[in-house]
């Protein structure tokens, strides 16, 4: 009897469809790049690992990229718990759209939080201008731009509504009644925190911590953007080496390096994730404030998620729509043509229907493996072959963007496979990377629904196809959701991969962006840009939510 | 089962390949800041009838890396604006169809770097600069010098762009090595570790440095790396009184460097004889002509005219510092190195 879920697949097909895409697509390249780097004249040379250890450049490198991962994510926890706890506890208005939007940082690529940070805190920033007309300054007060404190705001700021999202929906799916009988016992709120709260949350906040861990050990674009040059992590170093000094050797060595500490990272993960217990919906025990406390705790909430979630978003906004401290919307109005030599064939207008478009494919192309590799991974013949699989598909998220770029040039310019400047290979390459938040999202709803459903589907003598139709889907639709939104969102913002794919007459709506950043004079464009793709999102993100009901996801 | 997946991923590979292949289009591979009048690719297009394709790539280092990875199988048939500072590595590794141009008869022998193979051909040339902001100096109170760049005068006033991501930055870093020299009292180093005390400041890439922190466009640096043709392109795309430009440059001996630009033919090109064509046409004096208001460089061809503007108000270095570009290419990642260890750690 074959009680693995997903049935609606052909048993062969779910292996070989998934081994084959992740083969050809994210296999393949890796090796290419990695045997030209570390096999250049097919001799084996491993001298960069000794490098790595005995160069105190290196050494620093790999320790910095270490301590502001541990630190970013400290900060992030101490702001996002106690805000989680408020969001379970309460009630307040307009609680559940607050929720929605303080996703959107979340989902913005980070070119776009980056430049929205700089123009909230540039000298000609937001605040600046605004202090300056205020008291009359004549010098900037704010003195933020490349130093480390501004690129740990920017850490919390992407991180805080990952963090808020787990946390809270986990919470409040716990049943209230352990802390009601504790309470009748007369343990007070120390020992309530200390002894039945906290113990509850070790695994999803263990869980969170990691994920922003290891999101922050490989943060690319906010330190490139941010920091200026003085601050670089691994995957920053990885990009310089590769692409400024073209130490192809090096680049490996450092690639590889950082893919076993964020497998590392992401095994724990995995094991974490799977300890954390099925949804468990006992109803809201959120109720309305009664103590001036709590409504202080609310509008303290409230307000540093105004602070530090949606001013730089208004300041991007504002910055788009200003030239010279005077209103216009020529930015906007400049989208719409070719500028004088321009690095794209047609309008960068354009680009919103690609990325679209491209999002659409990779949606469809990630849900679909998604729901194949994680009804595999859920079966329950458990082999070697689904544990290296299951590695496998969490890999690209330890990849850096420029490795696996070079990989794609390398494996996909010689024939038979002359295939890099094929427009498909931009949503492919979107797919891998949105492939694994698909199927943590799928996972864990898979994993609730009770056997005994699909006995008695098949006692009733329902088919394959009604049983998945019927029977799943409905039950794991939201976690089909939650990956759609990751899939979407993760293709609207990708441009390390893309930017070795893109195609001048095909350009998506990030590399527009990081295109106009690089050039003279048109970092207006740039803001304008990043705020269509601000609202992109949000229509797209609105659209999921609106699906999504009311539902918990993980990731 | 097999036989029909196997099948279906052939046929796939079947369509690919023959959607790609169309009418004769000539792929020129170039970097961001390329631009050349349209009627100028016009023409060409016209004359030979022929398609003519402009792939931007994000700046000339990603256009040499590209391509050496892709040896063999380009991405283009003709790469436009490989300079000095890459030449070597693009040699070495074979990117290359020789052509020797009837044209470069035109071409300045100090400007023919591959004068025996003729493996590149050079199209453009100019001078990175100091360029200072003229409402807070005169062409007296500018530094005159590198090493005035040291004194406390100018003290928080210099904005350098990263050698290792900009093509000016690594320019600049190659002028002040071939002024101080890596061995002796006062090196390179020496100078750019004082250089550091006085608060240089260095960011990314050209367009981050003169658009964000230069003081002419709203930052706090009023001296900038750039070129010695800046001062002309303020003025003309602003169109303000050339006789007072808003920026000044440097063109002291020893504190410019020489960067030129080169086309090739890209080795695995099907259209050989199309791009010879168009190296000619790129040597054309309809071509060189069109660079200076442009790309603000200098055309190589000495029959080609230059406009008034830079006739009448081009300040231009008389001797400009180069290096040997096979020396540049044996040293770059040391010296890179040396200089981050300097003056960003």
């Amino acid at each position: 009897m074959n009680h693995r879920l997903g049935g609606i697949f052909p048993p062969r097909l779910i292996y070989i469809i998934p081994i084959a895409f992740l083969t050809l697509f994210f296999v393949y390249p890796l090796v290419a790049i990695f045997d030209r780097s570390l096999r250049p004249d097919g001799i084996l040379q491993l001298g960069g690992f000794i490098t790595l250890i005995t160069n105190a450049y290196y050494r620093d490198t790999l320790w910095f990229t270490f301590w502001q991962a541990v630190i970013s994510t400290g900060l992030t926890m101490i702001l996002a718990v106690p805000s989680a706890f408020v969001f379970t506890r309460y009630q307040f208005p307009f609680k559940s759209t607050l929720l929605a939007l303080a996703t959107l940082p979340f989902v913005l690529p980070t070119v776009v939080v980056a430049t929205a940070f700089r123009a909230l805190i540039d000298d000609n920033g937001l605040l600046n201008t605004l202090a300056m007309t205020l008291f009359a300054l004549d010098r900037a007060p704010i003195q933020l731009e490349r130093t480390l404190t501004l690129i740990f705001i920017a850490h919390v700021f992407y991180n805080y509504p990952l963090v808020l999202r787990m946390v809270y929906g986990y919470w409040a799916n716990q049943s209230g009644r352990i802390e009601e009988a504790s309470r009748l016992l007369g343990a007070n709120s120390w020992r309530l925190w200390t002894e039945i709260r906290l113990p509850l949350l070790r695994p999803i906040l263990g869980a969170s911590a990691l994920l922003v861990f290891i999101f922050t050990f490989t943060s690319f674009g906010v330190i490139l953007i941010l920091g200026g040059l003085r601050y670089a992590t691994l995957e920053v170093e990885i990009y310089n080496q590769a692409m400024n000094l073209f130490n192809l050797p090096m680049a490996a060595v450092l690639s590889l390096m950082q893919m076993v500490i964020i497998l590392i990272g992401l095994n724990l993960y995995t094991r974490l994730q799977r300890s954390i217990t099925s949804v468990n919906l006992q109803g809201s025990v959120a109720r309305a404030p009664h103590t001036i406390a709590e409504r202080l705790a609310i509008i303290g909430t409230v307000g540093l998620m105004a602070i530090l979630l949606f001013m730089p978003l208004f300041a991007l906004v504002i910055q788009s729509l200003t030239d010279k401290n005077e209103f216009t919307l020529r930015f906007f109005a400049d989208l719409a043509t070719i500028g004088r030599g321009s690095s794209f064939n047609v309008p960068p207008l354009e680009a919103v229907k690609n990325s679209v478009i491209f999002g659409g494919i990779t949606t469809t192309f990630a849900l679909i493996l998604g729901l194949m590799i994680a009804s595999l991974l859920n079966s329950h013949k458990k082999n070697r072959l689904l544990g290296w699989l299951d590695a496998l598909v969490m890999l690209p998220l330890a990849t850096s963007a420029v490795t696996l770029g070079f990989g794609f040039i390398i494996g996909f310019s010689s024939p038979p496979l002359v295939w890099r400047t094929e427009w498909w290979l931009i949503p492919i390459s979107h797919t891998l990377v949105a492939l694994p938040f698909v199927v943590r999202s799928i996972l864990p709803a898979l994993r609730a629904i009770p056997k005994p459903i699909h006995e008695a589907g098949m006692m009733l003598g329902v088919g394959r196809w009604g049983r998945w139709y019927r029977l799943e889907l409905p039950l794991i639709s939201k976690g089909i959701l939650v990956g759609a939104i990751f899939a979407f969102t993760v293709s609207l913002g990708e441009f390390g991969a893309s930017l070795f794919l893109v195609r001048n007459d095909m350009p998506t709506i990030s590399i527009v962006i990081f295109r106009f950043l690089g050039r003279a004079g048109t970092y207006g464009q740039a803001l304008a840009m990043s705020v269509i793709l601000l609202i992109v999102s949000a229509i797209a993100f609105l659209i999921l939510e609106r699906l999504r009901a009311r539902g918990v996801g993980e990731f | 089962m097999k036989k029909i997946f196997v099948f279906a991923i052939v046929l796939m590979m079947g369509i690919f390949t023959i959607a790609t292949q169309a009418q004769t289009t000539l792929t020129i591979i170039t970097y961001d800041s390329f631009y050349i009048s349209d009627a100028v690719i016009d023409q060409f297009e016209a004359e030979n009838d022929v398609t003519v394709e402009i792939l931007r790539l994000a700046d000339a280092g990603v256009m040499v890396n590209e391509s050496i990875l892709t040896v063999g199988n380009p991405l283009g048939d003709v790469m436009y604006g490989v300079d000095n500072t890459f030449l070597s590595r693009a040699l070495e590794n074979e990117l290359f169809l020789a052509y020797e141009s009837p044209l470069l008869a035109d071409v300045p022998e100090e400007l023919q770097l591959d004068k025996d193979e003729f493996r590149v051909t050079p199209v453009q040339f100019g001078d990175v600069c100091l360029n200072f902001d003229a409402s807070q100096f005169t062409a007296e109170t500018a530094p005159q010098s590198l090493a005035d760049l040291t004194d406390p005068r100018y003290q928080d006033m210099l904005v350098v762009q990263n050698p290792a991501s900009s093509s000016p930055g690594l320019a600049f870093l190659l002028a002040t090595i071939a002024v101080f020299g890596e061995e002796g009292d006062y090196t390179y180093l020496d100078f750019w570790s004082d250089l550091a005390d006085n608060g240089v400041l260095a960011v990314a890439g050209w367009s981050e440095a003169y658009y964000g922190e230069f003081t002419v466009a709203g930052g706090a640096y009023p001296l900038v790396v750039s070129y010695a043709t800046s001062p002309l392109a303020e003025v003309f795309y602003n169109e303000l009184d050339p006789e007072n430009p808003p920026t000044g440059a440097i063109v002291a001996d020893e504190t410019c460097f020489r960067q030129i630009e080169f086309v090739g033919i890209l080795n695995g090109t099907p259209n050989e004889e199309l791009a010879q064509k168009f190296i000619d046409f790129a040597l054309s004096p309809t071509f060189q002509e069109d660079i200076p208001l442009n790309m603000w460089v200098l055309p190589v061809n000495s029959t080609a005219e230059l406009p008034e503007l830079y006739l009448e108000y081009a300040t231009l270095p008389e001797n400009p510092l180069t290096l040997d570009y096979t020396l540049i290419e044996e040293k770059r990642d040391e010296w890179l190195q040396a200089w981050a260890e300097t003056v960003l750690r």
